[in-house]
């Protein structure tokens, strides 16, 4: 099998198998994972642990907490994210949301000093295992930031740039970037200026540009950042139509300060809120996470509803 | 009399006129400013311009012949600086080939790989207080080091010895320059790459150092300005200070050859007695003036090249 082929036409569902097929199929199933081609950097079906979660279900959240240093940042977070979804997460600022999202695609790692414990596994495989090599990951957890950060490159390498990195060939580079950008609701604002700087975009488009890029490389989902809390309302109701278009294929979860964004797009949220010890140390923990119909009509604790009806924060 | 009450009142008086002397300190502070940058400037314009009188009557009648011609003993009219331009180039190489690759890839570990460990933090303290050695004193490491104790690579007092002394000297801040340029590559950028699944090789390849680049070039070419404009360390590792032949070497011999530089020309040419060895100093620091800022306008046109558009 051509792994171009296998990187543009696999359904995450035949990837996920691969690493979910647990316990009895690990070992067999060393040719169905070098069939995954580009995806086959390490031998997943060695680091198969755990149960073969509920079907749809794509990350399962154990008892994550997160330290800076000896400072816990989060606390004892446990939440299941749900295949082809919209999770947004909310809260005031310091709560630890961006702290958690960071955990799905192991960035925090990127971060001096940070640690996670728990358990996030992701189609029953514990990422943060010794094992689970961080670059597989964010492969397939793609991540679009808060402030829109294209390369310096023109158009068309910012979205050829992880396709290259995952080995997709040359001739099939095109392809992958007019989908992309397509997929993005961009193609037809930049297909006749391809080859210039990614710098010369609007803000809305280069948060549009990023949405893209990380699309790319065919991830299963992808996290975002506060991706329009640099935006205009214009652009930003254009990133909230994308949203809901990508969810189709994606599974998303999103971290947004905008409550009505929450309220629009999402199809559960998760309220943090943060609490300061006796030491001032301020550490964020999930109070409530629930349908968003729900979290917004009927919030089940005090401190969601004071929120949301901005009572606080 | 009446007394202003309302904010129109107020406005319509005195309250916005400008005053006089309101802001003393400002107006001192700016023209102390501007007289630092006067004394500044106005100082290297007048070493220039003595300079360039002192050396005059080589530079206006004997140009060429100074520019081509080889050391001698006989006459300051016969003497060129030809040998010291060739030498000061070669050491600049040397110099060039051991100190940039050292210190990019130091200040890359540094940065990229040993963070902001403790190790990473006494290291780049003392490369720090480095750069502030007295050149002299990498001279009489050149010598006990690159002379004496490899003596089997370097062929003693020679090129090599002498680029790898200046190699040593300019060190420091190669990887000073080039960490601060590696350090404001901004953390979206590195972001961005790890995002989409790139490992940190690609990160630091395809991402980093190309960021980093033009600033990186800019500290190099510098520094190596910096080395070319050094004497009392190759004086120490064995430039000559008298003649000195080729002869029939070739380019390569040249490099573990007696060799001499522009700067210990300069002082050579100072220290001969009579008035006409004296024109030759002027004259030859006036080209090695020349030199220098060609290689920093080399320095600028590279950074220009290479510098992101966008």
């Amino acid at each position: 099998m051509n792994p171009e082929k296998a990187l543009m036409t696999q359904e995450p569902d035949a990837r996920a198998s691969d690493v979910s097929d647990a316990p009895d199929a690990t070992a067999s199933d060393v040719p169905a994972t070098a069939a995954t081609g580009v995806h086959a950097r390490i031998d997943v079906s060695g680091v198969v642990s755990g149960q073969r979660p509920e079907a749809g279900t794509v990350f399962e959240c154990a008892e994550v907490d997160v330290y800076y240093g000896d400072f816990r940042a989060l606390r004892d977070v446990s939440l299941d994210v749900a295949e082809h979804g919209v999770t947004a997460l909310i809260g005031p600022s310091g709560c630890g949301k961006s702290t958690f999202l960071r955990c799905f695609n192991r960035m925090n790692d990127l971060i001096e000093g940070a640690r996670v414990e728990g358990t996030v596994n992701y189609y029953g495989v514990d990422l943060y295992q010794d094992e689970v090599d961080p670059v597989e990951v964010r492969r397939r957890v793609g991540m679009v930031f808060q402030k829109p950060n294209p390369f310096p490159k023109s158009i068309y390498d910012n979205i050829a740039y992880g396709p290259r990195l995952a080995g997709v060939k040359r001739s099939a580079l095109d392809d992958v970037v007019e989908g992309s950008l397509t997929r993005a609701a961009l193609w037809d604002e930049v297909k006749d200026r391809l080859k210039m700087s990614a710098y010369g975009l609007s803000g809305g488009q280069q948060q549009r540009l990023c949405i893209a890029r990380a699309i790319a490389v065919q991830p299963d989902v992808v996290l975002m950042d506060e991706p329009c809390s640099a935006l205009d309302p214009i652009a930003t109701g254009r990133i909230e139509e994308l949203i809901a278009e990508l969810k189709t294929e994606y599974t998303i979860i999103i971290v947004t300060h905008n409550m009505q964004q929450a309220a629009r797009i999402s199809d559960m949220t998760a309220f943090f809120s943060v609490q300061a010890n006796e030491m001032g140390h301020r550490t964020g923990e999930l109070v409530e996470y629930a349908p968003t119909s729900l979290i917004f009509t009927n919030p089940d604790d005090p401190r969601t509803e004071a929120y949301i009806t901005g009572r606080v924060g | 009399m009446s007394v202003l009450t309302t904010p129109a009142d107020i406005a319509t008086s005195h309250a916005l006129r400008r005053r006089p002397g309101a802001d003393v300190a400002g107006a001192v502070f700016k023209w102390l400013l501007i007289g630092a940058t006067v004394f500044a400037t106005g100082f290297l314009a007048v070493l220039l311009a003595v300079m360039i009188v002192d050396g005059w009557d080589v530079l206006s009648g004997n140009l060429w012949h100074f520019l081509t011609h080889g050391f001698s003993q006989r006459s300051a009219a016969e003497a060129g600086v030809w040998q010291g331009i060739i030498g000061s180039l070669q050491v600049a190489l040397v110099t060039g080939v051991f100190a940039v690759p050292i210190g990019v890839a130091t200040a890359i570990y540094l940065v990229e790989y040993a963070q902001d460990s403790r190790f990473a933090r006494i290291v780049e303290l003392n490369i720090r207080n480095l750069a502030g050695v007295p050149s002299i004193v990498y001279g009489l490491l050149g010598l006990a080091v690159f002379v004496q104790t490899i003596h089997g690579f370097t062929q003693g007092k020679t090129v090599i010895a002498g680029g790898m002394t200046l190699a040593a000297m300019v060190l420091p801040i190669i990887v000073i320059t080039s960490v601060e340029a590696l350090k404001a590559v901004p953390s979206s950028l590195r972001e961005a790459a790890y995002g989409v699944g790139a490992t940190k090789w690609e990160v630091l390849s395809r991402q980093v150092l190309p960021a980093a680049l033009s600033t990186i070039l800019t500290g190099t070419v510098l520094a190596l300005a910096r080395a070319l404009g050094e004497a009392a360390p190759l004086i120490l590792v064995g430039a000559a200070t008298g003649f000195l032949s080729f002869g029939d070497a070739n380019m390569l011999e040249t490099f573990t050859g007696p060799y001499t530089a522009l700067p210990v020309q300069i002082f050579n040419f100072a220290r001969l007695p009579g008035a006409d060895w004296g024109v030759n100093a002027a004259a030859a620091s006036v080209v090695i003036l020349v030199l220098v800022l060609a290689v920093n306008g080399l320095a600028i046109y590279l950074r220009n090249r290479f510098e992101k558009q966008w």
